[in-house]
Parts: C-alpha cells; structure tokens; sequence
C-alpha cells in the first residue's frame, strides 16, 4: 500500500483527467490512460491496488466529469483522504463506491513516508501511530458505498 | 425564523420542513445530460437491460459539448444517442446546432422558477438565474434518475449575497462574480446555496443572472438563486410558468452574508489556473495574448457580443491575435445575425464558431499550444482546459476580451 501525496489545494477535475478526452474515453482501461496526467505523470504507472490518495482542500473541483472516480476506483484506490472535497466530487465518489475521508487534521499531520490506514466501518484513519475518528456517512449513502456503487445498489434494490 | 429557498423548494419535495444538513428524497423535474449521454446510455443498459425510462418527459438531452463532430468517436457516441432518444420517446432532443445546453433548456422553457433540474453537467446551477433549483450530477448518477426518476439532496446552508448600486461603464456581471468569486475563494460556498438580494436585482436582466448563476459551482455552490420578478416574467413570456415560484424569506438563517455595491466593481481577470486568482486588468502586468474566445453558457448570449463590439468600435483585431466567437444558441446566433453583429466580427477579422461549447473544454475549434495565451469569457481557467496544459488562460468579460483582441495585449475596457 502506497500514499500518493499532492500537497496542494483546488485538484480540479481537469488536473485529475483532461476535458479534451471526456468524449473519448470512458472505461476503465481508456481513462487510466490519462489519470492524473497533467499532475502526477507517474502515477498510472506506479499506481497499485490498496492505495491511498491524500490531497489538501477542495479536491476534485470542476467539471461534473466522473472519470476521475471511475478511474481510481479501476486502479484499486481505496479511498481519498482530503481537507475538503468538491461537492459534485464527493457524490460522483458515493456514486462509484469509492471511500473518501475527510479529514483536514490528518492530512496536516501527514509526513510523507507515514503509513496511513482507513476503517469505513469503525471510521477511523490512521496516520502513522496516531488515530483520527471520522463521522460514519449517513445511512443513505453508506448503502450505497457497501452496495460498490449506485448503478449495483439500483440494481440490488429496483430490479 | 423564515426559511431559505433552498428549505423551500427541497421542502416542498419532501412534504415537511426540512433543516440545512437533512437528506431529502426527491423527483426532480428535469434531468439534463448532453454529449455524456453516449456514456450515460451504456451505464443505463448494463443496468437496466432493455428497460425503459422511468419518466421519458423528465429528460432533456442537447448535443453541445463537441459539435460537429470531431472525430469519428464523437460522432458514433452522437449516433447512439440519436437511437436512444427514439426508442424511448425522448421528445426534449436538441440535435448537433441547437446551441449549448444551458441556454437552451431556458430558451424552451424547461428550467422553470421553483422547479428542480439536475444536470450531468456542473453549470447546471446556470438556471439559478430563472430561480429554479439546479445543480450538478455525475454520469452515473444521472443513469439512475432515467432508471428510477428519484435521487437524494442534501438541504444546503445559504450564504446571502446582497448586491447594490449600479455598474461603472465598461463593468459587467462577469467582472461581478469574479470579484465574489476572488473574495470568497474556489470553495468559499462549498456544499453550499447561494441566493442573490438586494435592491441591484431588479436592474439585472436575464443575461447577466445567467453569466453571475453560471459562476455558482466555481466557488462551489451546489444553486446560485435569484427570485423570479418581472424580469423573469417578461423572458419566460407569461407568469403561467412561473407558478411554482419561491424565495427565501428576509429573516431566514443564512450561514453567511456579503454585500457587494456594484459601483465598486472595475474590469478584472482570473489569472491562470484557477477562477479565483483574480485582479484587477490594470494591475496586470503587461500580458500579450495570442487568443481571443468570446463566447460558451458563461458569455455567449447577443448582449455579450453586442457589449464586445460597441467596445471594438469598428476597430480591427489585432493582427498577432486570433479571435474567436460563439454564440450560446440558434436564437441566439440568429439575433446577433439579424442585428448586423456577426457581420461586423467577420469584417474585424473575427473566427465565427457553431452555436456549441466550441474550444471551451479543450476538445476542437481552437484549442491552444504549449506557451499560448487565450482571453477567453468562459468560466474555467485551469491547466490543461482548452486543451494544452501549458498553455494560460485568463477569464474575463466580453467588454475585457473584445478590448484585449484589438490591442493584444490583455487591456482594460476602459482604455480602448
Ligand atoms: S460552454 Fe463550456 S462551461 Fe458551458 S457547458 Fe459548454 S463546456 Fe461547459
């Protein structure tokens, strides 16, 4: 398990995955091909499963645009832990079963090198030696969070 | 205590009085998607295999974000849409032409006072100006409302924003939400409403709600509102449409409150790369520019473009410049037809562009090379967004853009 650091406010949606190819890509394998380009160009390559994103305030600003989201939860990041989120971010990560924390301290306490560590079901982080609680979401969105997704939540409870 | 509008609108959804930080349930009234649709398609059918939607009146779908097509890509996920839309009697379809999603939906009367539209698109908050509750959704988000025509919201805190005074010459509704947006910071209104007040609202018309609303999701907000008044009336054409009409009360609890006097606002730009970098134009240091963009759903309706021009005044565009305009929609394209106005862009040396997005997000029609400079007056400015991400982009007003075209060099409206 690996953390992959930004240490900057504002990671729009653009910086996470070019406007230009929104009408081009969109599985799995097309996106990573462009995740994270114009941040980390590094990161589809040294991206694994099991790893953690951390990022200061506002992440995932922008477009309403979900292959960000897509993307990650492909390459098996587990969760994005953040001071803030962007709130069409935040929906879109429900939306994909993709865990997101938010947690301003944590990030603050974050020396790179640290191990970090995430519990939805207990809600507690943990940053090196130290544990920092998180609010469990509401009802609503846990289900689908558990379900992996809306599409498989529609799917479990409409069908 | 009174209540928001947002408390209003979501409550009435609810059937009870709903509290900021209560999750809702709700049938929004209109669902919009546009060249994403393609996608939202394929979600819709793994899901929902030869299903139907649940409320075929309840979605718009425009073709606007890359139109024409530019590849051959584009065109087949434009293609399947067209299928789509037949086989499940989808009758609010506007095809390759029609213009941009967010002018649009107001000019056909689908984004109406007190209703609810959510949109796979973040400047969804657009149709704020006609005080309906709007905002964005993801693709898959929108898959599920065409499958169970049902999502949840959360009721937002509102921040009230009081706007008095009247603009300087030369200043418009762009420079205004920039300066709100500089002031209150990218996620100054995160998770939040915003509704517009104050004694300016009246002299606001329904171009410049839109440019300010459009903005809303640039400092975060989930709606940027204003009330539906005689100005709202007069463009929707009747006060039928109107009916469904709420505000929020004087007394309701706003999380925040900021006054802006509209006579304090001068022309300024959001530097490269975010909406919030903003100053003043004359405090810039001399900035050279090789693109000029007028246009997108932040500033491409006939008074922008008429504003552009009469600062031109029959003036060329710089020869080091490449100048590009668009206007919104059909109507809108067609007005500024009929008043001589694209006539004179042309004989400026002007590009014409379709009714569309254009090079807005980066796609076609413009995009920039590494090291260029745009002046454009959409709403987004980060790195890589038309296209190239080292290229700079500055956000301003069509007073601003139409001054810096003939100069070249990023100029003050007031200059010229
Ligand atoms: S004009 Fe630009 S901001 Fe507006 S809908 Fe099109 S791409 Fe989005």
């Amino acid at each position: 398990m690996a953390v992959h650091y930004y240490d900057q406010n504002d990671i729009n949606t653009d910086l996470l995955f070019p406007g230009k190819y929104t009408y081009t890509c969109g599985t799995g394998p097309e996106i990573v091909e462009h995740l994270l380009e114009d941040l980390d160009p590094d990161f589809k390559s040294s991206v694994k499963p099991g790893d953690i994103i951390m990022a200061g305030s506002n992440f995932g600003c922008g477009s309403s645009r979900e292959q960000p989201t897509l993307g990650l939860k492909y390459v098996g990041v587990t969760a994005i832990i953040a001071k803030s989120f962007a709130r069409i971010f935040y929906r879109s990560s429900i939306n994909q079963g993709l865990l997101l924390v938010q947690s301003p301290e944590a990030v603050e306490f974050y020396t790179p090198g640290d191990k970090v560590s995430v519990d939805p079901a207990t809600g507690i982080l943990k940053v090196a030696d130290r544990e920092f609680p998180f609010p469990p979401l509401p009802a609503e969105m846990l289900s689908i969070l558990e379900a992996g997704g809306l599409l498989n939540w529609i799917r479990e409870n409409n069908a | 205590m009174g209540l928001t509008f947002a408390q209003k609108v979501l409550g009435r959804a609810a059937g009870k009085v709903v509290e900021p930080g209560e999750i809702v349930f709700v049938e929004p009234d209109l669902v919009l998607t546009h060249d994403n649709s393609s996608a939202i398609i394929g979600k819709f059918e793994s899901t929902l295999s030869g299903g139907k939607v649940k409320y075929p009146d309840r979605i718009a779908i425009v073709l606007d974000h890359v139109t024409p097509a530019a590849t051959s890509k584009n065109a087949a996920g434009h293609a399947r849409v067209r299928k789509f839309v037949k086989e499940q009697g989808i009758s609010k379809f506007f095809d390759v032409g029609c213009g941009i999603c967010h002018q649009v939906l107001p000019e056909q009367h689908l984004a109406l006072p007190g209703t609810i539209v959510v949109g796979s698109d973040s400047h969804t908050c657009t149709y704020g100006a006609f005080n309906t509750f709007a905002t964005g959704i993801d693709r898959t988000e929108a898959a599920g409302l065409w499958i169970t025509g049902r999502t949840w919201l959360k009721v937002p805190e509102t921040i009230e924003i009081n706007l008095e005074g009247y603009f300087q010459r030369c200043v418009s509704a762009k420079d205004l939400i920039l300066t709100i947006i500089g002031k209150l910071g990218s996620d100054g209104a995160n998770y939040k409403a915003v509704e517009f007040h104050g004694s300016s609202i009246g002299g606001l018309l329904i171009h410049e709600r839109m440019t300010i609303a459009n903005m809303g999701i640039e400092m975060g907000a989930k709606i940027a509102v204003f009330p539906a008044d005689r100005i709202t009336h007069n463009f929707l054409f009747s006060e039928d449409f109107c009916k469904k009409a709420l505000w929020g009360d004087a007394d309701a609890d706003f999380c925040q409150v900021h006054n802006f006097n509209l006579g304090d606002i001068v022309p300024v730009v959001a530097r490269p790369h975010t909406v919030d970098n903003v100053c003043p134009v004359s405090e810039l240091p001399e900035t050279k520019v090789d693109q000029v963009f007028l246009g997108t759903c932040t500033n491409g309706r006939v008074e922008d473009l008429k504003s552009a021009l009469d600062i031109m005044k029959g003036r060329k565009v710089a020869p080091s410049v490449r100048m590009l305009v668009g206007a919104a929609s059909r109507d809108e394209f067609v007005k500024a037809l009929q008043q001589g106005i694209i006539e004179e862009f042309v004989i400026a040396g002007a590009v014409i562009l379709p009714p569309g997005c254009g090079p807005c997000l980066g796609a076609h029609q413009g995009v920039l090379a590494p090291g260029e400079v745009c002046l454009s007056t959409a709403n987004r400015n980060f790195k890589g967004r038309m296209g190239e991400k080292d290229a700079f982009i500055y956000l301003g007003s069509p007073e601003t853009a139409a001054a810096t075209a003939v100069t070249g060099v990023i100029t003050d409206p007031r200059e010229v």
